[in-house]
């Protein structure tokens, strides 16, 4: 136990790596994610199928294998992507392994992410873009200003989940050589055999919080911009 | 247009049951070398010990590595594994009058690093030889004997690279499995760790220029130079000893002497450089002087 | 898709040309990217035969559908049928009219929903699993079994709640026992209702099971691993791996989907709000 308070800064560097790729890998799934919703209700039924098509693959592969394709099977084709090295972010540099651990999230998470924000586009009851659609919207408008604003309040409590589900996933890294949280408590776990629950309910509890912390924004942002109904 | 989920259902039932139709020959038939059972008088082994248990049960379990290539290794359609901790295994298992290739009599059993001191501890497995590096620390617990081979931590790296040492490691991508005492060692050197679960995904970071060097002890690194002679190397003085012996339970000290009497003979004789030849050695590696054993402790 | 229709108008001959192009243009973009990863597949030498061989060699095939394939499938079933014990004593607790009942199986719920899969397949692997403890495939099962039970605690709340009120005010007219109607008549609709999210249950437990090569434990992707280790061929055992994986989770999506149509009618499915991310 006490290597862990020796060690504070260990536990929270390693925290830090995992709020990392939470925050850079929600964000991106977001954006990636609004596009290939946008996709999947537009009127190009190709279109349409495309998306759907990556939402199933996506969704049906484990995370595992995900992260196979980024660490393993890209660099074996020459994809390293170890040009981001050499970018200079404010004094930081971008790992390579962050930059790929956070492709293989994004791709993962941006399938929940289109579903998410399909559903909540399915509970806009249909009178509201009828009724956009007879004062003359055109798609784009009626998307744009009667549609997306509901469908992203009722939208909100899908895409929370699924946002926890990603802060969770994001352990899956310690296998793929980012040393952050989960990959941090296995160092701990074979220092400290005698205290293994202790060092597992810190690190859990780590997590907790995390998900805590996104699931009380995501009420008080349900609350407070909740769709007159 | 929708394509019905029944249809797709189908077509994946279909792939599932062409694969099953499939022609293709691959895999080696490659076993090491054959070890054959030895004849056990009446007498060899003292009453009532572990040895004459198990050469009266004729069965054995034995803790090796299924993942690291030259030392312990079992693809996924061998019958047994192969690599130089599993030719030491054979030798042992011989001498109790055991078929070592018989896998109804042996159970080989797959160990991680994390677990192989509870295996022992539990009687799970009676042996363990899976580049087993003797501490202190380890021998509180359980029984270790030996060195059959002596390595030390040392970095593979593509052919080429300017990492010629541990001083050459300062803010450089080093591999090896998350947790291990390597990983540890190379972060107090200032390089930045990258952990995977095992070490042939390490091998693979490294041929595909993810990270600059992987760490372990120098003897697995040896194996896969060994399979990519062209690409990669060893480099760097072993900038610690490992000793690598056998793991045996602690409460049968007697095992102590026997083993390190096959270990003895197996020197003596040939077999010990067989063993290496056959495996570690496929690579060019020099068969090193065999390692002076320890006293047994008194039991 | 329910009805984009709504959405937009029937298109016009001058909307229909810009879609055809978007359609085309789509196709393109399609075509290219997969011309492209062929050829870099082809420049890296991924195409060749002796890559590939071992997934056309009978003894590996039977290897990846029986050590990996089927242990993967029978973990998470196993896996799911202890989670739906486990889902329905702390679901049935969570409803309990005891504070104290509620309150410790609301918090099992909420810890194990928020704590990643991962990280408890390990804590469980090298706390009980090691030596004579559980051993590897357990680790997996168990941690899967607290994950996925937690999330099914949460789907049979509301399978209770969403049997008709009448149903058990009826019941308890007719003289039955709390136990007794919970037993006879709530539980039973309730699981008819939530068949659906049950299977689709089985599909993340079939997906997590894959974090079990962290520990050694068996399954699909751990064949995987032992295939390219031994032949080095990363690219190809991936591909191979994600396909079957694909492949099966369709057939269970597709069983969900006819179970849903056969027990459960035309209902819609049901819908569970997911705090700690159920659907992954």
């Amino acid at each position: 136990m006490q290597d862990i308070w020796e060690n504070y800064d260990l536990f929270l560097k390693a925290f830090g790596l995992t709020l990392g790729l939470l925050v850079v890998s929600g964000v991106l799934s977001l954006l990636l994610g609004i596009f290939l919703a946008a996709l999947r209700v537009g009127p190009v039924s190709l279109l349409r199928r495309l998306a759907a098509v990556y939402v199933t693959v996506a969704r049906n592969t484990p995370l595992v294998v995900v992260f196979i394709f980024f660490a393993t099977v890209g660099p074996r084709l020459g994809y390293t992507f170890n040009s981001v090295e050499q970018l200079d972010i404010g004094g930081y540099h971008v790992s390579g392994y962050f930059f790929r651990s956070c492709l293989a999230l994004t791709l993962y998470t941006s399938a929940f992410v289109c579903e998410a924000l399909r559903s909540g586009i399915n509970a806009v009851p249909l009178g509201q873009a009828e009724a956009a659609r007879a004062i003359g919207l055109t798609f784009a408008g009626s998307m744009r200003q009667v549609i997306l604003p509901q469908a992203l309040r009722a939208a909100v409590p899908p895409l929370a989940s699924v946002q926890i589900a990603l802060a969770k996933n994001t352990s899956v890294a310690a296998a793929f050589g980012m040393l952050e949280a989960t990959a941090r408590m296995k160092f701990f776990i074979n220092r400290n055999a005698d205290d293994m629950v202790l060092v597992f309910v810190i690190f859990a509890l780590g997590y907790v919080l995390i998900v805590e912390v996104i699931s009380f924004g995501a009420n008080r942002f349900e609350r407070r911009f909740a769709a007159a109904r | 247009m929708r394509i019905p989920t029944r249809f797709k259902a189908a077509t994946a039932a279909l792939l599932l049951a062409g694969s099953l139709a499939a022609c293709g020959d691959a895999g080696s038939d490659d076993e090491g070398s054959d070890v054959e059972a030895e004849e056990v008088e009446e007498g060899k082994f003292e009453e009532g010990s572990k040895m004459a248990e198990l050469a009266e049960a004729g069965k054995i379990t034995v803790g090796v590595k299924y993942d690291q290539p030259g030392l312990g290794f079992k693809g996924a359609t061998d019958e047994l594994p192969s690599g130089f901790d599993v030719e030491i295994a054979k030798l042992l298992v011989a001498d109790l009058g055991i078929d070592p290739e018989d896998t109804s009599a042996v159970d080989y059993k797959m160990t991680i690093s994390d677990n192989r001191e509870p295996f022992l501890q539990s009687g799970e497995v009676d042996l363990v030889l899976a580049s087993y590096s003797m501490t202190p620390e380890r021998q509180q617990v359980v029984g270790q004997t030996g060195p059959y081979m002596v390595t030390g931590q040392q970095l593979l790296v593509k052919k080429g690279s300017d990492i010629t040492g541990v001083e050459d490691l300062k803010g450089k991508e080093v591999c090896s499995v998350t947790g291990s005492t390597s990983l540890e060692n190379v972060e107090a050197e200032g390089a930045k760790p990258r952990g995977f679960e095992t070490y042939s995904e390490c091998r693979d970071q490294v041929l595909d220029g993810t990270v600059d060097a992987m760490t372990t002890d120098g003897s697995i690194l040896l194996g896969y130079a060994a399979l990519n002679p062209d690409e990669l190397e060893v480099v760097g003085e072993e900038f610690s000893e490992e000793r690598i012996g056998v793991g045996y339970p602690k409460e049968n000290p007697e095992m102590c002497e026997w083993i390190n009497g096959v270990i003895e003979e197996s020197i003596e004789n040939g077999d010990w450089a067989a063993a290496f030849e056959s495996t570690l050695g496929k690579s060019g590696a020099e068969t090193p002087e065999p390692p002076a054993l320890d006293e047994c402790p008194a039991a | 898709m329910s009805a984009p229709s709504v959405l937009f108008d029937a298109p016009g001959p001058r909307t229909r040309a810009r879609h055809r192009i978007y359609s085309v243009l789509g196709v393109l973009a399609v075509l290219a990217l997969a011309a492209f990863i062929v050829f870099r597949f082809y420049d890296r030498g991924q195409l060749e035969y002796r890559l590939w061989e071992p997934f056309l060699t009978p003894k590996f095939v039977r290897v990846l559908l029986v050590d990996g394939l089927l242990k993967t499938l029978q973990m998470a079933a196993v896996s799911i049928v202890m989670a739906v014990a486990f889902g329905i004593l702390f679901g049935i607790g969570k409803l309990s009219e005891h504070a104290w009942l509620r309150w410790p199986c609301w918090l099992v719920v909420e810890f194990f929903r928020a704590v990643p899969v991962l990280l408890m397949i390990y804590f469980i692997y090298f706390a009980y699993g090691v030596g004579d403890g559980i051993g590897a495939y357990w680790s997996v099962v168990i941690a899967l079994t607290l994950y996925n039970g937690s999330v099914l605690a949460e789907v049979f709340r509301a399978g209770i709640l969403a049997v008709p009120r009448g149903q058990a005010e009826a019941a308890y007219a007719l003289g039955m026992r709390k136990t007794q109607v919970m037993t006879s008549i709530l539980l039973p609709q309730a699981v008819k209702i939530m068949l659906p999210a049950l299977i689709s249950q089985l599909v993340v437990a079939l997906k997590d099971t894959s974090l079990g090569i962290a520990i050694g434990a068996p399954g699909l992707t751990f064949v995987g691993k032992q295939i390219y280790t031994e032949f080095q061929n990363q690219v190809q055992a991936a591909v191979v791996i994600a396909v079957l994986y694909i492949a099966a989770n369709l057939v269970l999506t597709a069983l969900a989907t006819w179970v849903q149509k056969k027990f459960v009618g035309e209902r819609k499915p049901l819908a569970v709000p997911v705090v700690g991310g159920g659907t992954l």
